[in-house]
């Protein structure tokens, strides 16, 4: 696609391949014999590397686009390349695994196990990735004090402020090394400091070569990634790139 | 995810809802106490039931005089106790004709008034062989048995049950004091040991003398020769049936009987009684444990349910985990090693309390409980079955989950 051309610097060495490929994706809900189109045919390439926010109003079709991407449900017709890989194809073991090695998942409501400390719950992902106990613990403490929570460890959801707990969330989505950080409204419930707070974590991800998929309604939000596309009605309405 | 991290993240679960886990443990642990009490008291019932019948004299076999028929119980002779003599009983006693019978002792008995001083006490008086001790099962408490000499002379000796001692003199130490039966002066050589009572008589309320001097000195005259009872006792178990037949033959043959004729005595052995005994015990026991394993379905039911409240509840947590990459196979696991712990943990606290109360309650209600290592093993083993059975369908259901679905719920 053209915007392929105006990309950052952050490419994966030797793969001209986008790592997310949508072709023709259509998704339609039933609900009893109602039928309700949500997807009319998305085509969409994101590169190795890219900050892309995905925008539109409630209803316009963003919200599957993200459990799309997110390999949370599978399309009706059209076809899905995730790092190469047809997930269209996958089982729910295997979807699994893939949303477990490829995706990071930052969520509106955090999604954090209250009766878990920070660190174990950045540790859930790799307990079901098989890493040894050892390793889980260090790079959960590594993931933390990447995004400023490094004394903040053994604490509860429940003892952190929003934007820390939005935080802690950001470090379990980045701990397993994931092709794409998925983030669906990860400001939707925060103050406008905890909003600057997670924005300006997105920023260094991004500096440092991270691919970010920012799901939201936004457009302050919108504004910080470097692609935006806008979805009305089950359709891409248009895409502006910055600088 | 290993079994050791599933183990880990359940119990972390398990530890995060103390009290609704404690309710669970409850009902599995009172299910599983009342199964391990109730088999241990039918188990013990069913124990002193045949230790109450063996103490009638184990391996024993009973004859008495007067035939008896399948239709119309027993027909007496002319004059009861005619028909069984001591020669009878001394045939039966030859190792020849009568190899697997080990002891033979006749008894002739009668209801005497004993005096002693001046308090009057009326029990029944046997006329016994010095083979009694061993044939009956039974030991003595203090001093000695009849001896063969006293029988031969017809000494004026006396063994008293300890009931019946205690009834005369108001102790039991009464060896060398001096009874008197039917105006004859009998001297207390020996008191037997405490037997407890079985169905028709208190066997601890007689008074022993050798069968000569009963024949002869008390209940004499024409029926002097004459016995009211031969008791036998087999050389095993396992011997009783050939016994039996040995015993019947020896008497057809001396009282001239054709084989097929009608007997004027009855060879009975306790089989009917034990049988009859157990099986009344057999009984308590199956309804007992019903009733006990019906509890322990109903804790099962409660795990179940507090199990699918936990699923509902955790709807969201299972969403997560399914994004983040657990497969199906891990939360089901999850919920699984939930449900299966609460049952072996209930399962092992039932069965502590249950032995506890096993081994205290008999001091409390008097009746013996067997505590089966079988029963305890068992149902350990139904207390995780019940927890992993009933924890199937909450543990499929949150495996079944769709993880947006999941997500969505607040």
């Amino acid at each position: 696609m053209a915007q392929a051309s105006v990309l950052p610097v952050f490419r994966a060495p030797g793969n001209g391949e986008p790592v997310i490929r949508l072709a023709e994706a259509r998704k339609t809900y039933k609900t009893g014999s109602i039928e309700f189109e949500a997807l009319r045919g998305v085509d969409l390439d994101i590169d190795d590397g890219e900050y892309v926010a995905v925008v539109g109003p409630s209803g316009s079709g963003k919200s599957t686009i993200m459990n799309i991407l997110g390999c949370l449900d599978t399309l009706t017709s059209g076809s899905y390349l995730l790092a190469g890989e047809n997930v269209e194809e996958l089982d729910e073991a295997d979807l699994a695994a893939v949303r477990n090695r490829r995706i990071g998942f930052v969520f509106q409501q955090f999604h954090l196990l209250a009766s878990l400390s920070a660190w174990r719950n950045v540790e859930l992902p790799m307990m079901y990735a098989g890493v040894p106990r050892d390793e889980r613990r260090e790079r959960a403490v590594a993931a933390l004090e990447r995004v400023g929570l490094g004394d903040r460890l053994d604490n509860k959801p429940g003892q952190l402020s929003g934007g820390q707990q939005q935080r802690v969330a950001v470090a379990r989505a980045l701990v397993t090394e994931p092709t794409m950080i998925l983030a669906d409204e990860p400001t939707g419930n925060l103050d406008s400091h905890s909003t600057e707070e997670v924005l300006g974590l997105f920023d260094e991800l991004h500096t440092s070569g991270r691919t970010i998929v920012l799901i939201t309604h936004e457009h302050e939000v919108a504004a910080r990634a470097r692609r935006i596309v806008h979805v009305r009605d089950g359709l891409i309405q248009s895409e502006e790139v910055r600088a | 995810m290993n079994w050791i991290e599933t183990l880990r993240t359940s119990w972390f679960a398990i530890a995060s809802h103390k009290m609704r886990s404690a309710l669970t443990v409850l009902g599995i642990l009172i299910g599983i106490a009342a199964v391990i009490l109730t088999v241990g008291l039918g188990l013990g019932t069913q124990k002193d039931v045949s230790s109450q019948i063996s103490a009638l004299g184990s391996n024993l076999l009973i004859v008495s005089p007067g035939s008896s028929t399948s239709s119309s119980g027993v027909r007496g002779g002319f004059g009861t106790g005619s028909t069984l003599t001591q020669a009878d009983a001394e045939a039966l006693g030859s190792k020849v004709n009568a190899p697997d019978i080990a002891g033979v002792d006749a008894e002739k008995s009668s209801s005497q008034e004993l005096t002693a001083g001046s308090t009057n006490w009326t029990t029944t008086v046997v006329g016994a062989t010095p083979s009694y001790l061993s044939v009956r099962g039974r030991s003595l408490q203090s001093g000695t048995f009849i001896t063969a000499k006293q029988d031969s002379d017809q000494a004026s000796v006396v063994v008293l049950g300890s009931e019946t001692a205690t009834e005369l003199f108001g102790f039991t130490n009464v060896v060398g004091q001096t009874v008197t039966i039917d105006s004859q002066d009998f001297q207390v050589v020996g008191v037997l040991a405490s037997s407890g009572s079985n169905s028709t008589s208190n066997l601890d309320d007689t008074a022993i003398v050798p069968l000569s001097t009963m024949a002869g000195n008390l209940v004499g005259g024409s029926q002097a020769n004459s016995v009211s009872t031969v008791y036998l006792k087999a050389k095993s178990a396992d011997a009783l049936p050939a016994a039996y037949q040995e015993a019947k033959s020896v008497l057809l043959n001396r009282h001239n009987i054709a084989t097929g004729g009608t007997a004027d005595f009855t060879v009975s052995s306790q089989d009917s009684l034990v049988s009859t005994a157990t099986s009344v015990a057999r009984t308590l026991t199956i309804l007992l444990t019903g009733i006990a394993a019906l509890s322990l379905l109903v804790g099962g039911i409660g795990v179940m349910n507090i199990m699918l409240v936990s699923v509902t509840e955790r709807t969201r947590e299972i969403g997560l985990r399914k994004a983040l990459g657990a497969p199906p196979g891990a939360i089901r696991n999850q919920f699984l090693v939930e449900a299966g712990t609460l049952g072996l943990t209930g399962g092992i606290i039932g069965a502590a309390l249950g032995i506890v109360a096993a081994l205290t309650l008999p001091g409390v209600i008097g009746s013996s409980i067997e505590v089966s290592g079988l029963a305890i093993g068992l149902s350990l083993v139904v207390a995780i079955g019940i927890g992993l059975v009933f924890g199937v369908y909450p543990a499929t259901r949150a495996a079944r989950l769709a993880p947006i679905d999941a997500l969505r719920t607040e």
